[in-house]
């Protein structure tokens, strides 16, 4: 789950990390009126979920409150790479005497954390790790032992950064080290972290994902929830509590488990279809949750026919045949079903359909002759 | 022979007062798997379906001589249950709960690595592991797998697993052990574990491998069986039309390096010998190849 900037400088101040003062609004008079509050000049960002927001006039310095009026009604309501600008956030323009760039990550490889740390920040990291590898300082930290002090200042001073930054970097980089982790962060980033002429140092950005699993201990998550982008047709999905993804083909797809979900995907566009989405129903799928499935494809007008392929495990059979009958006798389903069951209680499950087969609902009995069949049906 | 369980595992169920628990761990049972015991804090004394509930896995053990145990607690109660089986001792975790937050991973994966090297643990997020004919732990169907030999699976995808059980059955080829080590981040359990079991068990004759986008463990597999293994391995990877998932920030991209798409791992385990189906009935004609060489 990706925070928005603002979200993201929230989160970082709610752990003492220091970022500029600074108000998300969503109306012109309102950013004015906070533009005035924390002090001229100001920086008028665009809050969307895609990069590329400079480029696109969607980040302005204001000198006053004449240019913070102009920028803001500019700005809000911009179409950012299909993202319209609903919200931007106002902060006192900061002066930066030097750009560095901080993160950590979960590495998966060393099944550490890890964390690194540039002297040349304020540009794309990519082009840093590709063009002097050497510039990034990297530090692996095990989740069992957590970063010390010591081990953050020599990882700070392996970074050459401007020794007058020295201190302020560590006491922030404890900070973001218990963010990440007390926030349940899959990433937290700082692009720049700037040192000021002051001597301060200070997050001029904030990028934040959060892992949607750590939920039941973050009441938190609920407000960033509700920014999330997401088509009409993912937003019923996540309400229904679906792993979906929406693609522009066809053929409308359900599985059980991510794998399969995307064995499906592949095998349809290998005999030819396209599909119209990735759907996953998870493990414990039971009736009202296949219904529910059904009526989030259904209501997709693309979908010319849906292909629904259970392999029971912690999924019985007659569990998934239920739903789809009790699904058919809710939803009008236009497009025609075909169906592939194996697993768990197969038979089962195979019986409960059997008396509802017609040209609306099919079953096959393997997954390519399934692909195959719902791939003629949508063509 | 098979690996890391077979018809002597006793395991205790954590999390088998609950209905999913209960479920799996009958018909685990009904399939010939020992189950011995169930845990939970405040129905010690009384018991599930004739399986006893003791308070804690330390009790059940010293009462039963469990040494595995399979884990049905919801995901916020994760961390506690594998470090409590860790703790008593057991060879074998096996987690199936999915949900449970990526730093509790990490942090009971270098846990168990620090102060219990003893310990196995698979999962989470995983479907268990399975030696046809012996045992099952988790939520594979049973009636899917062909006992005997000379196949064994491992797996990150658990429906996936399935799949590759089935197609090797419809073949009429056996597998020693199937396991799923689950699609989570951190993994307890790791393809290349598998792989070298695999390697060092002489009824496994050739390895399965199913495996998906993200992450780089099917590159790091690929090394392993180019450098270590002797067994032909035939693999499936899945996503390869999938479109690219969301990108974790910058950060996560250079971890990655450029691997994690499936292109990327085809190639890995092409290069390393190992033969590469375009779907899992494809790898499993690859296999069908195999065995007929052995």
């Amino acid at each position: 789950m990706d925070l928005l900037e603002y979200q993201g400088k929230q989160f970082f101040a709610s752990y003492g990390i220091p970022v500029s003062d600074g108000e998300a609004c969503q109306d012109v008079d309102t950013a004015v009126a906070v533009a005035d509050r924390v002090g001229y000049p100001v920086v008028v960002k665009a809050q969307v979920h895609t990069g590329g927001r400079g480029k696109a006039g969607g980040v302005k310095l204001a000198e006053n409150a004449d240019e913070c009026r102009e920028h803001a009604s500019n700005i809000l309501g911009l179409d950012i790479k299909g993202h319209i600008v609903e919200t931007i956030w106002i902060e006192n323009a900061s002066d930066i005497a030097e750009e560095y760039y901080a993160s950590f990550t979960l590495d998966r490889s060393a099944k550490k954390h890890l964390g690194m740390l540039s002297a040349e920040g304020g540009v794309e990291i990519e082009t840093v790790a590709e063009d002097n590898p050497d510039a990034i300082a990297k530090i692996h930290i095990d989740p069992a032992e957590g970063l010390s002090e010591e081990a953050c200042r020599a990882w700070v001073e392996a970074a050459n950064l401007n020794p007058a930054a020295n201190d302020g970097t560590v006491d922030i980089l404890l900070k973001l080290y218990t963010a990440y982790t007390k926030g349940d962060a899959d990433l937290c980033e700082i692009n720049p972290l700037i040192l000021k002429p002051t001597g301060e140092v200070h997050a001029l950005d904030a990028k934040v994902s959060l892992d949607g699993s750590a939920v039941f201990r973050h009441e938190e998550y609920v407000q960033y929830e509700a920014t999330q982008p997401r088509d009409e047709r993912e937003e019923a999905a996540h309400e229904k509590g679906l792993q979906y993804v929406g693609l522009d083909g066809s053929v409308g797809v359900i599985a059980n488990g991510a794998g399969l979900a995307m064995s499906t995907v592949d095998v349809i566009n290998q005999v030819g279809g396209e599909p119209a989405n990735f759907l996953d129903i998870g493990g414990g799928a039971n009736a009202d949750v296949m219904a529910g499935a059904l009526e989030v494809i259904n209501n997709d007008p693309k979908v010319k026919s849906i292909f629904i392929n259970i392999f029971g495990g912690i999924t019985r059979g007659e569990e998934v045949a239920n739903g789809i009958i009790e699904a058919m006798a809710r939803v009008n389903i236009d497009s025609p079903i075909v169906i592939r069951l194996d697993g768990t209680n197969a038979d089962e499950g195979r019986a409960i359909l059997e008396p509802a087969l017609n040209d609306k609902l099919m079953m096959e009995s393997t997954m390519l002759d399934a692909a195959r069949k719902a791939v003629e049906l949508a063509s | 022979m098979s690996i890391f369980l077979d018809e002597n595992t006793k395991v205790v169920y954590q999390g088998l007062t609950g209905s999913t628990g209960r479920y799996y761990g009958n018909l685990n049972k009904e399939y010939g798997t020992q189950v011995v015991a169930g845990t939970h804090p405040k129905k010690a004394g009384t018991d599930v379906d004739g399986i006893p509930i003791f308070a804690s896995v330390a009790e059940a053990k010293a009462e039963t001589g469990a040494t595995a145990s399979c884990i049905f607690i919801p995901a916020p109660g994760v961390r506690g249950a594998v470090l409590e089986a860790a703790e008593a001792g057991l060879e074998l975790v096996v987690c199936i709960t999915e949900g449970v937050p990526a730093h509790d991973e990490a942090e009971f994966f270098n846990i168990l690595k620090r102060d219990f090297p003893g310990t196995r643990l698979l999962g989470p997020n995983c479907p268990g592991l399975i030696s046809p004919g012996k045992a099952n732990v988790g939520i594979t169907a049973g009636h899917i797998a062909k006992a005997g030999g000379p196949v064994g699976i491992v797996s990150r995808s658990g429906t996936l697993t399935y799949q590759a059980l089935y197609e090797l059955q419809q073949q009429d080829i056996g597998v020693t052990t199937c396991v799923g080590i689950g699609g989570d981040p951190v993994p307890g359990t790791s393809f290349i574990d598998c792989l070298e079991a695999f390697e060092a068990d002489p009824d496994t004759k050739a390895v399965m491998m199913i495996g998906e986008i993200g992450g780089s463990a099917e590159e790091e597999a690929a090394d392993y069986i180019k450098n270590h293994m002797s067994k032909p391995v035939a693999s499936y990877v899945a996503g390869v039309t999938a479109p690219p998932g969301k990108k974790m920030g910058h950060a996560g991209a250079i971890v990655s390096g450029g691997k994690g798409t499936a292109k990327a791992k085809m190639e890995a385990l092409e290069d390393a010998g190992v033969k590469v189906g375009q779907n899992p009935t494809e790898a499993g004609e690859l296999m069908v190849e195999i065995v007929a060489n052995l």
